[in-house]
């Protein structure tokens, strides 16, 4: 029998339609805006200056702090404005805006395509590039690499899984680059765990990508310590809890991290992010996203640049389809409605989701029938009726009690209530609160 | 019988031994508790809102008592007559405080502020606040889900349909409550003024003049007019932003008609008469002349964004699981599905056996 993780989960229509075709280049495009926080922790501090030249591939931004990440230029031209825009929220964030001239990249970056399999590097080295490269975790939640490789003191690494389970419906953006990038992740795969200084790692994939579970067997068989663990279908298989769950039996001890049990996850893009930094002197300045949606002309999976429009990424996939409502960043489950789609992509969208008015509305929520749908696949065993009832009155302490900060905002209550309740929104304000009040009493 | 009357005995017997140790411990444990405390409490109106910043009456009261004079300790619902009944009981003096009440600070009605995009999310202005920056292109303004109306406990807010903005009654006894709430910080208190006349700016956007007016008509651009106006130097500008204070204003409304975007407000004036004695009144007018060129000219831009919002079909319902869900109930059918599925597994078959053959040199 597959193996998964127990506690709760839910089986979404998995709606994968772009699975099937390559990843496309999009061309670069006239104009990038480039974030100066695509990560979690502080915001890199910028290096340029309106009216400088840069290259692609040159640090516009240093990490400023322990928990931050360095950003590059991901294009060649000319720098327009540092200043702040408008996020896909609406919100303005410091960026770098680049007026594109040519493509030039810098010069000890590799950019042939050339396989690299010979890791060369020590541990330092290897760290040192993850840093520079300013590789953030590519699944989502863009926590920087360079300090989840670094495990705190008295915690050892036994373990490195990584994550390319994808469980979000709609997006295959991390299927596609198992299938063409199979090779660079499994090196990549090699260069973390010279990082962590581990002896074994595990490709954790879902049951519903048998090619790309093929495929990666077919490498790993010939490496030593790397496996692949194919993993039942449910969501949120792909979360680092459930992962480390399904795929070792552990369960990772509430407000621990995952170093607790002695596993660290990484995304496949991550791993493939960092076979490029390594071998490859590349920083992470482009990714794969998959546009799709049930109207969208041409949905699939392309490689874009950091800082490309999100509007021009849908022009590539046949323009807005006459019936979009709501443009998602990130997939159904997760992602977040945008309310600017000029924004630009950074380094953790993984998709854009298009839907129409009929797919995308709520229905109205109505009470709570004491079903307890929503305990029953909470795969963190929270109460999430219960939560949101704490929550709205803001009772933080009883919030912190009944474990509100375990919970990883999957939305597997919101998706399942039979009363269309607005769960997770208001988890998330209360485990906001919860968290401040948290922060308040350590100072 | 002879069980009848033993149960009685002993139960008698427990009651009476219960009885002394309880009268003991009453005595042993006694806890001196002020009388005065009672007193005041009964004073109080026994809302218990929490708008003093006590844990409810009691707690207030308890504050009182220990506290050596009436300094910072306030009951705002009561007001100033319930504050001195109470000094009098304590025979203390009472420090005067002006009752004030709630003032709302934002004007971005639909007529003023366009939306640019709809928000489909949980029903409430601190969820919307932590998802985005709001359903029009001010994000600064009022987010109209209507928090401060069910944190009111006194019924005395009250959302306008019309406009989408919350409005202050008179019932307002100024317990800070909806202040609390409000996740913008648009809701002040302010002097309640005599005859309830009051004046303030209604905005709280500190963007530029360009950028605040594009987003709502009746901004405050900062222009500072009403500052050079102002007589007795009660307003002041800060980050584009002006800010009338209630205790040097003495409601001239000279910056009122000053103001080019309008967004001044004037509360429980009498009708506007032009007398040749006030000089302003002459050049009110004026300034009137031009507004509404100036206050027409970022409507048209506004609606631009907003139907750009709207062809690129921005509907704003922030992270949803719902969605899928609809998918789910549309799902396509049956027979495209195997149509898929097939596609898929020929697919499949193909990658894998292309996989090559990799050395790797570690």
């Amino acid at each position: 029998m597959l193996k998964s993780f127990k506690i709760g989960g839910i089986h979404p229509p998995e709606n994968k339609w772009t699975a099937d075709g390559k990843i496309e280049v999009l061309p670069v495009p006239e104009e990038v805006v480039i974030p100066l926080g695509q990560h979690i922790g502080a915001p890199a501090t910028p290096l340029v200056q309106k009216g400088d030249r840069v290259k692609a591939g040159q640090p516009i931004g240093e990490a400023a702090g322990f928990v931050s990440a360095a950003v590059h230029s991901s294009v060649s031209g000319m720098v327009t404005a540092v200043e702040e825009r408008p996020d896909a929220g609406g919100i303005l964030r410091p960026v770098v805006v680049v007026k594109v001239e040519g493509d030039e990249w810098m010069e000890d970056i590799n950019r042939s395509e050339k396989p690299e399999h010979n890791i060369t590097a020590s541990k330092e080295d290897i760290l040192k590039a993850i840093g520079a490269a300013g590789i953030v975790g590519m699944g989502g939640a863009t926590f920087p690499t360079r300090v989840k490789l670094s495990p705190p003191p008295g915690n050892t690494a036994e373990l490195l899984i990584i994550n390319g389970v994808e469980c979000e419906p709609y997006l295959t953006a991390d299927h596609r680059i198992m299938l063409e990038r199979a090779e660079d992740i499994v090196v990549g795969t090699l260069i973390l765990m010279k990082a962590l200084e581990v002896k074994k790692a595990v490709i954790g994939i879902e049951n519903n990508k048998p090619d790309a579970i093929g495929k990666l067997q077919g490498i790993a068989s010939k490496v030593l310590g790397v496996e692949i663990c194919p993993l039942k279908v449910k969501y949120p298989q792909g979360g680092e809890k459930q992962l480390i769950k399904a795929v070792t039996g552990k369960a990772v001890p509430s407000g621990a991290l995952p170093i607790a049990v002695g596993a660290v996850v990484q995304n496949v893009g991550t791993a493939l992010a960092v076979y490029e930094a390594v071998m490859k002197r590349k920083p992470l300045v482009e990714r794969v996203v998959t546009v799709t949606g049930k109207s969208v002309k041409k949905p699939g999976n392309f490689l874009c640049r950091i800082g490309t429009p999100i509007s021009k990424l849908i022009e590539a996939a046949g323009g807005l389809p006459t019936d979009a409502a709501k443009v998602i960043g990130g997939g159904p489950m997760m992602g977040r409605a945008m309310a600017n789609p000029d924004a630009p992509v950074t380094k953790g969208t993984s998709g854009i989701l298009i839907l129409s008015e009929k797919e995308a509305l709520r229905k109205p929520a109505s009470n709570c029938i004491r079903c307890a749908k929503c305990v029953s696949v909470c795969p963190m065993g929270l109460e999430p009726y219960l939560l949101m009832d704490l929550s709205c009155h803001q009772l933080t302490e009883r919030l912190e009690a009944e474990k509100v900060m375990d919970c990883i905002e999957c939305g597997s209550c919101s998706f399942t209530c039979p009363s269309h309740r607005a769960l997770l929104d208001y988890i998330r304000l209360g485990k906001s609160r919860t968290g401040a009040m948290i922060r308040n009493r350590k100072q | 019988m002879n069980t009848i009357l033993i149960t009685i005995i002993s139960l008698c017997a427990i009651g009476i031994v219960s009885a002394v140790i309880l009268y003991i411990v009453a005595q042993k444990f006694h806890v001196e508790e002020d009388p005065r405390i009672d007193t005041v409490e009964g004073l109080l109106p026994g809302a218990n809102c929490g708008g003093c910043g006590y844990p409810g009456c009691r707690g207030l009261a308890e504050a009182i008592v220990k506290a050596n004079d009436m300094e910072g300790l306030f009951c705002p619902v009561g007001g100033t007559a319930c504050m001195k009944e109470i000094a009098t009981a304590l025979g203390r003096e009472v420090s005067e405080s002006a009752p004030k009440t709630a003032v709302v600070r934002c004007n971005g009605s639909c007529a003023n502020r366009p939306r640019t995009n709809r928000y489909d999310g949980a029903p409430s202005c601190a969820v919307e606040h932590a998802l985005y920056a709001g359903d029009t292109a001010c994000t600064y303004g009022c987010l109209g889900c209507g928090d401060c109306v069910e944190a009111c406990t006194f019924d005395a807010i009250h959302m306008e349909k019309t406009t989408g903005l919350p409005v202050v009654t008179d019932a307002c006894v100024a317990c800070g409550a909806c202040v609390k709430s409000c996740p913008r910080s648009i809701i002040e208190l302010r002097n309640r003024g005599p005859k309830e006349r009051r004046i303030f700016v209604a905005c709280v956007n500190k963007e530029k003049g360009g950028v605040a007016r594009k987003a709502c008509s009746a901004a405050c651009i900062g222009c500072s007019k009403c500052v050079k106006e102002c007589a007795f130097e009660a307003i002041s500008i800060e980050k584009n932003l002006a800010y009338i204070d209630f205790i040097k204003c003495r409601l001239c409304r000279k910056c009122v008609a000053v103001c080019p975007t309008g967004a001044i407000h004037e509360i429980n004036f009498p009708a506007r008469k032009i007398t040749p004695e006030v000089k302003e009144a002459e050049e009110a007018p004026e300034e009137k002349n031009t507004e509404p060129a100036a206050v027409n000219m970022p409507v048209p831009t506004a609606i631009v964004i907003a139907e750009k919002a709207a062809t690129a079909g921005t509907i704003v319902v922030p992270e949803d699981s719902s969605v899928a869900k609809k998918a789910e109930e549309e799902k396509i059918s049956e027979e495209e599905e195997v149509a898929e599925e097939e596609k898929k597994e020929i697919s499949r078959k193909a990658d894998r056996t292309s996989n090559e053959e990799i050395d790797f040199k570690i």
